[in-house]
């Protein structure tokens, strides 16, 4: 049994052999739940002067939306950029930082400016 | 075992966007999960958080190949399914990450079984101390003095001694964790990875949710807890019993941080009068009376 071209662009339907059934499957993706940036109340914001890149934040970022860029910074160290998509803001990366280089800000100040910009996203 | 955290692999076990609470101890104990084993492990979810975070259909939040199970059923799905790819010759490592009620309650007979039997899985109890997933209801690994929904008044009994139980079915390994330290768990992973057999992690997982604490506190409150002496680091090798740093520090009480430290930061222990406080340290005591016998008995003190 084939799996039909809407079923395929969908990405969801996998055929299982023998037997041919057609079977619903998860496959991995971001976004499991939406874009859960929507969730934050806090966001995290890099002081990229301060940053040593240890890669703490990256290590123990619960939702694995920080991804280090290297040799990026300006001492050349590489740095974390956090995927404001996806941050729920909990706050981990900023409580393990052993420089404080990140500061959690009211997500009411970025809100009010994207919405300025006609950004939509409030 | 020494793990350089620049050099762990980039590529995400936990997706963005999955359905965890924020500040969730469990996707990041995953995330530690896939960075040690990589593409090989294959998992076995019995309910739990675990089942839940990984999102909705048709996308899911980890990147590892998952089975979904019942609760009563994770270790003996693990043993089959271990055995089956085997046979069929795939180079896999079956990992079953059951929370503490999957552990310690429901999913006790079939992990004293696959235990007993020695089947060649890795066994992670996830132990966030309660049932989170249903509404934090008291569990076997509840400690003692924690409110939750169902011990309004904080739970009487004391912790089930998970790790030493195992280690009791003489398995070839037994180590404790902590999501506060990822370098000692993964490092932890990478050895019972290497050795074939029944394998069992203990998880110490605080839970934002249902400890009562700020989200961004998880992996503070988890290291507050091994430095406070509240939760011990160590691993059983073929019933050699190691303490593993921090742990191997704090033998002398004098070297502990005060436990109200690790217990004023958690809602769920507000209500505690002094004598409750007198009887968890007594706890604490006793836990680290039972290591530094076996050590004493061992020669290694």
């Amino acid at each position: 049994m084939a799996v039909s071209e809407s079923e395929q662009r969908r990405g969801v339907v996998a055929v299982i052999e023998p037997g041919g059934h057609k079977l619903p499957l998860s496959m991995a993706g971001p976004g499991a739940m939406g874009k859960t940036g929507y969730w934050r109340t806090q966001r995290p914001v890099v002081n990229y002067e301060r940053c040593t890149g240890c890669y703490l934040c990256w290590l123990y970022c619960p939702d694995n939306v920080i991804e280090m860029v290297p040799g990026k910074g300006p001492r050349g160290q590489d740095i974390p950029v956090i995927d404001y998509d996806y941050c729920k803001g909990c706050g981990v990366c900023a409580a393990v930082c052993p420089v404080k280089a990140i500061d959690m800000v009211d997500e009411s100040k970025f809100l009010a400016k994207e919405k300025e910009e006609g950004d939509g996203n409030a | 075992m020494a793990v350089n955290i620049k050099k762990l692999p980039k590529k995400p076990y936990v997706i963005p966007g999955h359905a965890a609470c924020p500040g969730c101890p469990e996707s990041m104990g995953f995330k530690y999960l896939g960075m040690a084993l990589g593409d090989k492990a294959v998992v076995v979810i019995p309910a739990g958080c675990s089942s839940v975070i990984q999102g909705l259909w048709p996308r899911q939040g980890f990147g590892l190949p998952i089975l979904n199970i019942v609760f009563a059923a994770a270790a003996s799905t693990a043993s089959g399914l271990a055995r089956a790819l085997k046979r069929r010759g795939v180079d896999a490592q079956v990992v079953v990450w059951a929370g503490d009620g999957g552990t310690a309650d429901i999913g006790f007979q079939a992990l004293s079984a696959a235990a007993e039997r020695g089947e060649d899985i890795i066994y992670i109890c996830v132990d966030n101390e309660a049932y989170m997933n249903t509404g934090i209801q008291r569990s076997g690994l509840t400690p003692y003095g924690a409110w939750t929904t169902t011990t309004h008044t904080g739970k009487k009994q004391f912790k089930k001694p998970m790790p030493q139980i195992v280690a009791a079915h003489r398995v070839p390994y037994v180590a404790t964790a902590s999501v506060g330290y990822p370098w000692d768990f993964i490092a932890k992973l990478k050895k019972a990875a290497s050795i074939r057999g029944f394998k069992y992690i203990h998880l110490h997982a605080p839970c934002p949710v249902g400890w009562r604490f700020d989200p961004s506190l998880t992996a503070k409150i988890a290291q507050l807890a091994v430095e406070t002496g509240a939760w011990i680091l160590y691993e059983y090798e073929n019933g050699k019993l190691r303490l593993n740093p921090p742990s191997n520090r704090l033998i002398d009480p004098k070297k502990r941080k005060p436990i109200e430290e690790y217990l004023k930061l958690q809602g769920r222990f507000r209500h505690l009068k002094p004598e409750d406080i007198e009887m968890i340290k007594k706890e604490i005591e006793t836990n680290w009376e039972d290591i530094i016998r076996a050590l004493k008995i061992q020669g290694d003190l």
